[in-house]
């Protein structure tokens, strides 16, 4: 018998080997090397280098009323947006699962805003949103409904973002759930008229249920994204009018890149990725009990 | 046989490159996207002609450049060589961490006032480049119409204001957007007699400076544009550009825009330039050397570094940007008549002015001063929300003071 060389006895090792590097470099080394710099006082304003100081920096941390209000804001934009995005996203992924005249055109429409970059849609939408300037006002003006401060009063920033967010992303989560509607089976469905069921019976009753383990993926999808949403925040409002649009991970690189607290910016994305892990297992015990 | 010669031939031709790499002198240059940047960099052939050294260059916005050049240092894998920084904004962060090069030049043909946040114990690390000071842009016509006269004390800044402000046109604009509004808000603070840090501590929950906190408040409450604590720079600036702002108090390096036929609708003789008006107690505008250039303390270049750095600096490159509408920091070239005859008239005298009495500083100048401006911000947009009459300031400006005391600490620098 020939000896096999060592490279084809270890095949099952070596093939994954490059991904497996990849992943541990990437992405295991930084979230430790965060989880050890959160129990450190690294200060770069100091000038002083980074010594040990256990949970201090969480003690300051978590005892300022700023990051409760962090950690609020972040479930605020997160629950809305996402909530908004599942039903409008779901109710066009089934519009557009129907043959109709101008289906490709709506789709291609439909689907364009996901393609544009986060920073560039924050940064046009800062356009519209002026209130002297802006077009959004001036279309209200024009019909002669109340304007609005949109993103520059801290009673309206938080739901001006959501807006944004919506108009990006609810593409991605109709995406998903067509695909899903797509690979359904017909069988259920035409039983269930053949039983005499009405149109919205079978949505509700056979559709829905069918391709929920989709929406719930796509759902989970989309809420890790939500919940560490930076970019169209960063370009639009920095966090402000103040701190009233600031989330975690905007308040992290505030600690990170403005204030060069390394100790304590590294507290908050621990705490940012622990909410994240935490949401995202919450929602997939969630879909594994909802497949039928 | 065959593997041998393949292995040998590469490692001839790494050889010869690494050592061709070597021959030639490259160094590489951080700048801002800032109209100074943009005329270094368009003149960077002429200097690799000259010389010889190749100059790699990147740009970026300024806080991207602050965080790059931190983030590169911090880690010591830097190739930086020389970089534009921003002395009063991380001047003694770098310091500290001992991030820039001691300069040997001479530093003659700069203010004095400019000159001083670019020492540390007694050694200069930084050429500035370009100074800024509060200006007062006001609508000529405007003025005209309704028969105002330029302001040159509060009073009579407050009483314009409340006659020019209408429906479609703000009174007053001014920065509002917290951390940002604080160096617009610095020479209101002066002017009432107040300091941000006096010695080392925190001064602003002085009287004088929580009274002009309030006053600065009431202007943009009651007369500024809508939305006006989202605002900084490149927010008003449009809306000053579109002909819905009577007056604007900021840094005169934007004059070259707002008069600039190509973007702004109010062109043609339109736009004043005064001096930033008088407060109760003083007159004393900031004048801040807003840019600096300097060469890293871990470049392996330095011979190379510090040629790039004179040339960059020279009298040659200053007269070069103040014909392009740039205030540069040199004093020679505000002398020199020949630039003078191009320069606004207006651009000159505030200038002469602010470099005889004005204060060198803009905002807290402490390592730490990112966070301070937050804490500051939030004075600021409490003050405008309630359009200066906030029962809480004082109470508010003690907490923030502390907490910047506390920083000063943390740092290494209260009471220094």
């Amino acid at each position: 018998m020939i000896r096999a060389s060592f490279a084809e006895r270890n095949l099952r090792i070596l093939f994954p080997l490059p991904a497996i590097i990849f992943v541990a470099l990437l992405m295991i080394f930084p979230v430790l090397y965060t989880l050890f710099l959160s129990f450190t006082n690294w200060n770069l304003t100091s000038g002083m280098p980074l010594s040990f100081n256990g949970v201090n920096s969480y003690n300051r941390v978590l005892a300022e009323p700023r990051f409760l209000q962090a950690v609020g804001r972040t479930f605020e934009f997160t629950f809305f947006a996402v909530l908004i995005e599942s039903f409008l996203g779901v109710a066009i992924a089934l519009i557009l699962n129907r043959a109709f005249v101008g289906k490709s055109v709506a789709k291609l429409l439909l689907l364009l805003p996901l393609v544009a970059t986060p920073i560039a849609v924050g940064i046009v939408f800062n356009l519209f949103y002026d209130p002297t300037i802006g077009l959004a006002n001036y279309v209200l003006k024009s019909l002669g409904l109340p304007q609005g401060l949109w993103v520059s009063s801290a009673g309206s920033v938080i739901p001006s973002l959501i807006l944004v967010d919506v108009w990006q992303w609810t593409p991605m989560i109709t995406l998903i759930v067509l695909a899903g509607l797509a690979g359904l089976s017909e069988e259920p469905v035409e039983a269930a008229r053949v039983d005499g069921a009405s149109e919205w019976q079978i949505l509700r009753y056979v559709t829905i249920p069918m391709v929920m383990p989709v929406i719930l993926t796509a759902v989970i999808l989309r809420l890790i994204d939500a919940l560490k949403t930076f970019d169209i925040i960063f370009a639009m409002t920095g966090g402000g009018p103040g701190y009233a649009s600031e989330t975690l991970n905007i308040m992290g690189f505030k600690y990170s890149f403005e204030y060069f607290r390394m100790g304590q910016s590294s507290v908050i994305l621990v705490a940012l990725f622990l909410i994240v892990f935490l949401c995202s297992l919450g929602i997939m015990k969630l879909r594994a009990s909802s497949e039928i | 046989m065959k593997k041998i010669l393949v292995v040998a031939t590469l490692v001839v031709l790494c050889c010869l490159s690494t050592s061709a790499l070597a021959q030639t002198k490259e160094i590489r240059v951080l700048l801002a996207n800032h109209p100074y940047g943009d005329l270094v960099k368009s003149s960077i052939p002429e200097f690799e002609r000259s010389t010889g050294i190749r100059v790699k260059v990147e740009s970026l916005q300024e806080g991207q450049l602050t965080t790059k050049l931190t983030t590169e240092f911090a880690t010591r894998s830097s190739s930086v060589d020389v970089f534009m920084t921003r002395p009063l904004q991380e001047g003694k962060m770098f310091y500290k961490n001992g991030w820039y090069e001691p300069l040997s030049m001479s530093f003659a043909d700069y203010p004095k006032n400019v000159m001083s946040v670019s020492i540390f114990a007694g050694k200069t690390y930084i050429v500035p480049l370009v100074t800024e000071w509060q200006v007062l842009y006001y609508r000529e016509d405007l003025f005209k119409k309704a028969g105002v006269k330029v302001p040159t004390n509060f009073t009579e800044l407050e009483a314009a204001a409340r006659k020019l402000n209408s429906e479609s046109v703000a009174g007053l604009a001014s920065r509002g957007k917290g951390a940002a509004a604080v160096t617009q808000l610095s020479s209101y603070v002066y002017n009432y007699g107040g300091l941000y840090l006096d010695r080392g501590t925190a001064a602003f929950a002085s009287k004088p400076a929580v009274d002009a906190i309030r006053f600065y408040g009431k202007m943009l409450g009651n007369y500024g544009p809508k939305g006006v604590t989202s605002m900084s720079w490149e927010n008003i600036m449009p809306l000053f550009q579109a002909g819905k702002i009577a007056m604007w108090t900021d840094a005169s390096v934007f004059y070259g825009q707002i008069i600039d036929p190509s973007k702004t609708q109010v062109a043609g003789g339109k736009v004043g330039i005064a001096n930033f008006p008088a407060g109760p107690r003083m007159n004393s505008p900031f004048i801040v050397a807003s840019w600096g250039m300097a060469v890293s303390k871990q470049s392996k270049n330095k011979e190379q570094a510090m040629r790039f750095l004179q040339w960059a600096t020279s009298k040659e490159m200053a007269t070069k940007g103040m014909l392009a509408n740039i205030t540069m920091a040199r004093s020679s070239v505000w002398e020199d008549k020949a630039v003078l005859a191009k320069v606004n008239p207006g651009l000159v005298e505030t200038r002469a002015y602010a470099a005889k009495h004005g204060n060198p500083l803009d905002r807290p100048y402490m390592s730490a001063v990112g966070e301070a401006r937050d804490l500051i911000g939030e004075l600021i947009i409490e003050s405008i929300n309630t359009k200066g009459a906030s029962p809480n300031l004082e109470k508010m400006a003690k907490e923030k003071a502390a907490k910047v005391n506390e920083m000063l600490q943390d740092s290494g620098e209260f009471g220094k």
